[in-house]
């Protein structure tokens, strides 16, 4: 059951199915597979006080899939025996809806939660997509980090809080 | 010179659209195509000091030149997740 590592996709997300596979793929690579930590963001009913209605997100698709290679890089270079998957939703999501679904897999379990953590901080921070919260009498757009893949302090402090 | 502008999420509601082309003198960079798009929506110029941008789909800084033909997108703050 292969399933792509690195996805947008506007069908809901299976977490499972995307550790299961990255599990099978690294079971019998080096010492092997110990430890799989997920982490799946899910649509919360609130938003600052406000009633959250439902969510819609937008990619910059192409640009998100490089991101998506440069997040899977440097986690290479910093924990090179872990692999990870990372899955995000697109278009309208209702509350208690999966919007990113990120699976790292290791020898042993600290690096998979290392890896996992580092993945979403990562995802805040870079990637190209967009969250439209739509209330009861009104919508916002959701405006995060400037995105910049090669602000060095931005990734350390991504790094910092995989490891704290 | 001539490129294409692509915008997103509030930007692209801002701009009430998503695509354009930017006349551009030789020798432009990326910021003179934002200043150039800003111009002709300036809704879009609030968000000057927080916006990146990419040239034909990998990230690219202010000050790149930009060439004929190159597609250049404006990103406003990011929130996946």
């Amino acid at each position: 059951m292969q399933v792509p590592r690195f996805l947008i996709t506007s069908e809901p997300l299976a977490v499972e199915r995307l550790a299961a596979s990255l599990e099978q793929a690294s079971r019998h690579v080096d010492e092997g597979c110990g430890a799989v930590c997920t982490f799946v963001g899910v649509v919360r009913a609130t938003h600052k006080g406000q009633r959250v209605q439902h969510l819609e997100y937008e990619a910059f698709e192409p640009l998100a899939m490089k991101v998506f290679q440069r997040i899977d890089a440097e986690v290479g270079a910093e924990w090179p025996s872990a692999s990870l998957g990372i899955h995000h939703r697109i278009g309208r999501l209702s509350i208690g809806e999966a919007s990113v679904a990120i699976a790292a897999t290791s020898a042993h379990r600290a690096e998979s939660f290392r890896v996992c953590r580092y993945a979403i901080e990562r995802v805040k921070q870079v990637l190209p997509i967009w969250k439209h919260e739509f209330f009861e009498g009104g919508d916002a757009w959701v405006e995060g980090a400037l995105a910049d893949v090669d602000d060095e302090a931005a990734r350390i402090r991504a790094h910092e809080v995989a490891c704290a | 010179m001539r490129v294409t502008v692509q915008v997103f999420a509030r930007l692209r509601e801002l701009a009430g659209k998503s695509e354009w082309q930017c006349e551009v003198a030789p020798g432009a960079t990326i910021g003179d195509v934002w200043k150039t798009s800003a111009g002709a929506y300036p809704a879009l110029a609030d968000f000057s000091r927080s916006v990146s941008c990419a040239r034909n789909e990998d990230f690219a800084r202010m000050s790149a030149p930009v060439q004929d033909g190159d597609v250049i997108a404006f990103l406003p703050p990011v929130s996946g997740g």
